[in-house]
């Protein structure tokens, strides 16, 4: 059933293609890649990463010290970019503060202290190191908590964590907040950063791609970890203010129940997914004026959402993964690349996918090659994560 | 201030000395005394063999309350729509990763990866029970009931069908385990619905508020209520197991909690 659509009245991003949205715009048209060899912490994997520089120089404010940690770092860097901050005052002005909703997906938090402290423990022991703070760096909740006091809202809060649709799922959970009426505006975003959990654990499934990620790449390898802050500033807003500005127009959601780490073969869910995404905004596939694809760079997902797109959409559809570009930033993803489809809504700009040599025959779309100018008045976004948790946002310019 | 509304079709609990609901509702109601005992969880024999053999304890746990909440409600798995909350998920898993990450080879099985996502006990209730619809996970630290309950509620309303809630946690081993001590396995369900079901035990309203929560009168149920986040729903169910119809404050974030009005 139908959606009301909601404003999105603002939108910053961080990632390894800089800090902000000129960066990343920049990026996006010159068809750049942020992703470097692997050299974070103690790693010493052969694999490339997409990491955010300047992290280690942030400092939270005084009041949120208790905060410190990688992730909530990377949250603050991301805040502050874009006159993010100052957008977000101007909607607790129109709403009030216990009136705006904060919805952030991760999917490991701050689990890198937790990581470092137990290399600890051994010599202090079997104690963590003094200084340990589970609740406000290693929870969940910790990096919404944060995102909370550092704008000073007072409304319901949650972190989503869906994996790597995480992000995507709070775009999900927001609307229904504000259509329930317990919210009026809600920051929704999504921030994930590296640790050896993720780094190691995909290492482990063999999904990790030695080089550079290939997304839909006949020869790909696997996916290459990212890390990054992605904001959103949703509002409710009356029709009469619809001219101009960008729209949340629906989201869809499904499961594939089918495994815990591998994706439907077919791509059932995620096709359903899309389709129910459509059926919230009213639209048919025909709408849609371009894709950004989950397209990890493993083999099986971009098999999976090959079948599953290309049954739903025309040859002629435009569509690509950033992720050569930003790499898979996990929990994060969802809401970074909600911001390249709101990038290619304000800028006209349908971004390349890159690393491609020869194009994954499944998919019978117009994969971009090269980054394109346009007018796209639809954009669609696809997330999926472990434990077949799929969904699909879809953005438009016109309400 | 707006009000959330659902009708409650089946409930699932399951915690220390806390086998089902029907024990927990005596417990509540003041007709059984209280006998403390540590949680057992179940085989989740709902899992396909593979899976089963990779299920850790919050995953049984969560499949637990979650079958039976169903039961008691008559419906089908296979059509319900699901909120998992939790603080902490897996500590277990956590735990056993980290491990391995302190020692020289950091060998993770891709078993224990997979299983480290805080979704993991819903993919394998999607999984156990063949169930195509969506799923969200959630965490709120302390306040993770009440938040999965907001969600859950919203979602009843916005989709005009059952949605079926559950919260539980577990406790942290050592070293985790003192600096989170969350004292043993609780869970809670719900399956919501909207006003008017046919199958309604109860219907309940929740609204934001800013009043103190309202504590259990059993002594021994007040401590778990206070010590594990998915127990702070408990009063709640107090008032369901003595058929006692009227408000009680659950807590949420801060100074922020939920008014939960019960009509039984």
């Amino acid at each position: 059933m139908p959606t009301t659509p909601l404003r999105v009245t603002h939108f910053t991003a961080t990632s390894c293609l800089g800090a902000g949205l000129p960066p990343m715009l920049a990026a996006l048209a010159e068809a750049r890649s942020g992703l470097t060899p692997c050299d974070f912490e103690t790693v010493t994997l052969e694999t490339q990463i997409g990491e955010v520089a300047g992290i280690d120089a942030v400092s939270l404010p005084r009041a949120l010290r208790a905060f410190d940690c990688r992730n909530n770092r990377l949250a603050q860097l991301g805040l502050e970019q874009d006159g993010f901050h100052d957008a977000v005052e101007a909607s607790a002005a129109r709403w009030g503060r216990e009136r705006i909703g904060v919805f952030i997906g991760t999917s490991t938090s701050g689990i890198l202290e937790t990581e470092i402290a137990y290399r600890a423990q051994a010599a202090l022991d079997g104690a963590l190191p003094p200084g340990f703070d589970y609740r406000h760096r290693q929870n969940s909740f910790s990096v919404s908590d944060y995102v909370r006091r550092a704008l000073a809202l007072e409304g319901p809060a949650a972190s989503l964590c869906t994996a790597c649709s995480s992000s995507a799922k709070a775009f999900a959970s927001a609307q229904r907040l504000i259509e329930a009426g317990l919210i009026d505006a809600a920051v929704v975003g999504g921030v994930d950063s590296l640790c050896l959990t993720t780094l190691y654990g995909f290492h482990a499934l063999q999904l990790t791609a030695r080089t550079a990620c290939r997304p839909f790449d006949r020869a790909r390898d696997g996916l290459s970890i990212g890390e990054a802050a992605a904001f959103t500033l949703l509002e409710r807003a009356p029709a009469a203010a619809r001219d101009g500005a960008i729209w949340l127009l629906g989201a869809g959601e499904s499961s594939d129940a089918h495994h815990m780490s591998a994706p439907h073969p077919e791509g059932a869910g995620a096709r359903v997914a899309m389709q129910r995404a459509l059926e919230a905004a009213a639209l048919q596939p025909a709408d849609v004026d371009y894709i950004n694809l989950h397209g990890t760079g493993t083999p099986s997902n971009d098999s999976a959402e090959s079948i599953a797109v290309s049954a739903l959409f025309g040859p002629a559809t435009p569509c690509s993964s950033t992720k050569a570009a930003t790499g898979h930033t996990l929990g994060a993803a969802g809401a970074l690349e909600a911001v390249a489809c709101l990038l290619a809504l304000r800028h006209g700009l349908l971004p390349a996918g890159l690393n491609l040599s020869e194009l994954e025959p499944q998919l019978a779309l117009d994969y971009l090659r090269q980054s394109r100018s346009a007018a796209p008045e639809v954009a669609l976004s696809n997330s999926f994560g472990f434990g077949g948790v799929n969904c699909a946002l879809l953005f438009g310019r016109a309400a | 201030m707006t009000a959330l509304a659902a009708a409650i079709e089946g409930i699932g609990v399951l915690g220390p000395g806390l086998p089902d609901w029907p024990a927990c509702a005596a417990v509540l109601a003041g007709a059984r005394d209280y006998v403390a005992a540590r949680t057992l969880l179940p085989a989740p024999e709902a899992l396909p063999a593979a899976e089963r053999r990779r299920a850790g304890r919050v995953i049984r746990l969560a499949l637990a309350i979650g079958a039976e909440a169903v039961a008691r409600s008559g419906r089908d798995a296979r059509s319900l729509p699901s909120v998992f909350t939790s603080s902490g998920g897996d500590g277990d898993n956590c735990h056993a990763i980290c491990v391995a990450l302190a020692e020289q080879e950091r060998l993770i099985s891709p078993t224990r990866f997979h299983n480290s996502v805080h979704n993991a006990a819903a993919g394998y209730w999607s999984i156990a029970h063949g169930c195509p619809e969506p799923s969200l996970t959630l965490c709120a630290y302390d306040a993770s009931f009440g938040a999965g309950l907001i969600e859950a509620l919203a979602q009843v309303a916005q989709r005009q069908e059952p949605v079926l809630l559950l919260a539980y946690d577990i406790d942290y081993p050592p070293p985790l385990r003192s600096h989170r001590p969350i004292p043993d396995a609780f869970g809670l369900s719900l399956l919501l619905a909207p006003i008017g079901s046919a199958r309604a035990i109860a219907q309940l309203r929740v609204r934001l508020c800013r009043e103190p929560s309202s504590a259990l009168e059993s002594p021994a149920l007040e401590a778990l209520r206070v010590s594990i986040p998915a127990a702070r729903g408990l009063p709640l169910l107090e008032r369901l197991a003595r058929a006692h119809s009227g408000r009680s404050v659950i807590d949420y974030l801060d100074g922020t909690r939920l008014a939960v009005e019960i009509q039984t």
